[in-house]
């Protein structure tokens, strides 16, 4: 056997470990989409086997679930809070950040230090005090959860974009400044372009973070004003044992279709947003 | 530059500060005071001292335990999540067909939120445990392998992109100069591949410490601890100490402020690390 068609046989190997691992890497949740139209007397106990025509309910669970926990509205919330988080962290994070690279004094040396320093403190530290915070200044809805999202996702994004500002030469603002412009009108006009691949980054990594985020919408919102993580953990921790497991699976493959069909339509930027965060964070 | 911008102070740093320091700095501050005093709100406290803190570790072990539980648990995961990832890393760096299409799938776990994966893997290991007529609450050893299961499955993709990256800078010409001179497999592998990724290796440590260490979401739809308090981890034993008994607050607050502490030194330690590989190299 020459060299060549050896690694062909060892590649052919290879490949085929590869596939078996690609599905069990897909089966859970292939397992969750199959038991969502099973009656949910057949899930629990038996999650692996196939829909047959006497446990085929079609979208049964589906109307249940979402009729049952006001899945929709939830939904739509999550959507609301993790759109407009991103918006005003992108915003108001990459303008902080420019301020601290570009204006080199003692405020903003403590405050960069400040932001960085927050990144290390772990959620459980501050969520008793931070939950006060927010129901005495009546910060506790919707709304007032998105300042919130703010501060707490400041620290990653400023580090971030100062990270990605110090490398970006001063030459083309200081042009503008001699050309009369004032410090808003280059930002906008002239940072705030340049800094879009690390503001794509900066944005998928939040939006992560916060359509996904449990604990902090749990303590601010409650079950009034359910997000998607919390309509879950309240489905199953409410019913005491009485879970209707035909509709949690509906529940659960609904909070994991935006998240697919975003990444297979972002792969390139997300996979490579993340991997940024890591090496920076 | 310093001058012309510094009057657009407000505009720029105000929003961002202000929700920081609102939202994060001052309950930080909170947190830290409350952890010496005993309370039930905010408002109503009376100085304990290091009260807290010895009632943390002395009452009862349920702190204790749950670090102990917490550092296995993250050593089994650093150990198994980064030798899988690396060995699927060096697997798709080959040059196989379909690369991409794998890479795509080990990633996407990792999108998925805490709370929906843990209780994907709650169905699926329940699922393999009615065989034997047990639950995953049965034992605590089934709750750890199952955390371990889940940690794998969320985090080797994430991590074997960052490999991949790492292995991607490896120049093929030090490989090919290295079989020339007779090098095997092995020796290539541990004296030139090992040693060239050792910055990515050293990042992916870290992240699966820092992630595994301070769990929370998976933690709780995956067994919320049971049985007991057994397989309760940090994060979930500290939320419990603040929620589920009243007048435990202060001691809460105190085992978070230790939870910060550790989480720091391992931090630090990163820090000081990474430096030294980028004075080294």
């Amino acid at each position: 056997m020459s060299i060549n068609s050896k690694n062909k046989v060892s590649a052919a190997w290879l490949t085929a470990l590869l596939c078996l691992l690609s599905v069990i890497f897909l089966a859970p949740v292939f397992i969750i989409l199959i038991n969502s139209f099973k009656s949910k007397l057949y899930i629990m106990g038996t999650p692996f086997t196939l829909p047959n025509p006497d446990t085929f309910v079609g979208f049964q669970n589906y109307v249940n679930g979402v009729k049952s926990s006001d899945l929709i509205l939830s939904f739509g919330r999550s959507v609301f809070i993790t759109v407009f988080s991103v918006f005003a962290i992108i915003f108001l994070t990459s303008m902080t950040a420019w301020f601290i690279v570009r204006v080199n004094n003692a405020f903003t040396k403590i405050i960069y230090y400040a932001f960085v320093f927050s990144m290390i403190v772990p959620f459980q530290m501050v969520m008793f005090t931070m939950t006060y915070t927010v129901n005495v200044l009546r910060f506790n809805n919707p709304v007032g959860i998105i300042p919130v999202y703010l501060g707490f996702g400041s620290g990653l994004s400023v580090f971030m974009m100062t990270g990605f500002l110090r490398s970006v030469p001063m030459d083309l603002e200081e042009a503008a400044m001699i050309d009369g412009c004032t410090g808003p009108q280059i930002f906008f006009r002239i940072v705030f372009p340049i800094m879009k691949p690390t503001l794509i980054t900066v944005a998928i990594l939040n939006a992560m973070w916060i359509w996904n985020d449990y604990l902090l919408p749990y303590l601010i919102l409650g079950s009034t004003n359910k997000t998607m993580p919390v309509a879950i953990q309240l489905a199953m921790q409410g019913a005491y044992g009485s879970v209707d497991w035909g509709g949690f699976m509906a529940m659960l493959v609904l909070a994991i279709i935006p998240i697919v069909i975003f990444y297979l339509f972002g792969q390139k930027y997300i996979i490579k947003g993340v991997m940024a965060g890591a090496v920076k964070g | 530059m310093n001058k012309r911008l510094n009057r657009y102070m407000p505009l720029f740093v105000l929003p961002t500060l202000i929700a920081f320091i609102i939202f994060f700095v001052i309950p930080f501050i909170m947190g830290i005071y409350l952890s010496f005093t005993k309370f039930t709100t905010v408002t109503n406290t009376q100085w304990v001292g290091f009260g807290n803190y010895v009632r943390a570790f002395k009452t009862n072990n349920d702190f204790t335990h749950a670090l102990w539980f917490t550092v296995r648990f993250t050593i089994v995961s650093v150990i198994t999540v980064n030798v899988f990832a690396f060995l699927l890393a060096l697997a798709l760096t080959k040059s196989l067909k379909g690369t991409n299409v794998f890479r795509t799938i080990f990633f996407m776990p990792n999108l998925i939120g805490g709370i929906v994966l843990g209780y994907i893997w709650n169905l699926i290991i329940n699922g393999v445990l009615h065989y034997f007529g047990v639950d995953i609450t049965f034992d605590a050893r089934y709750g750890f392998w199952g955390l371990v299961i889940l940690m794998n499955w969320q985090l080797i993709g994430y991590m074997m992109v960052i490999y991949i990256a790492g292995l991607q800078n490896i120049s093929g010409d030090l490989l090919e100069a290295a079989s020339i001179d007779g090098a095997s497999s092995a020796t290539k592998l541990f004296k030139i591949t090992i040693p060239m990724v050792m910055p990515s290796i050293t990042i992916c440590m870290f992240l699966t410490l820092t992630n595994s260490f301070k769990l929370f979401d998976q933690n709780l739809a995956l067994t919320s601890g049971a049985p007991g308090r057994e397989t309760a981890m940090l994060a979930l034993d500290i939320y419990d100490t603040f929620y589920g008994r009243i007048g435990w607050q202060g001691v809460g607050q105190a085992k978070a402020v230790v939870f910060f502490i550790i989480v720091a030194i391992i931090a630090f330690i990163q820090l000081r690390l990474t430096r030294s590989k980028e004075i080294d190299n």
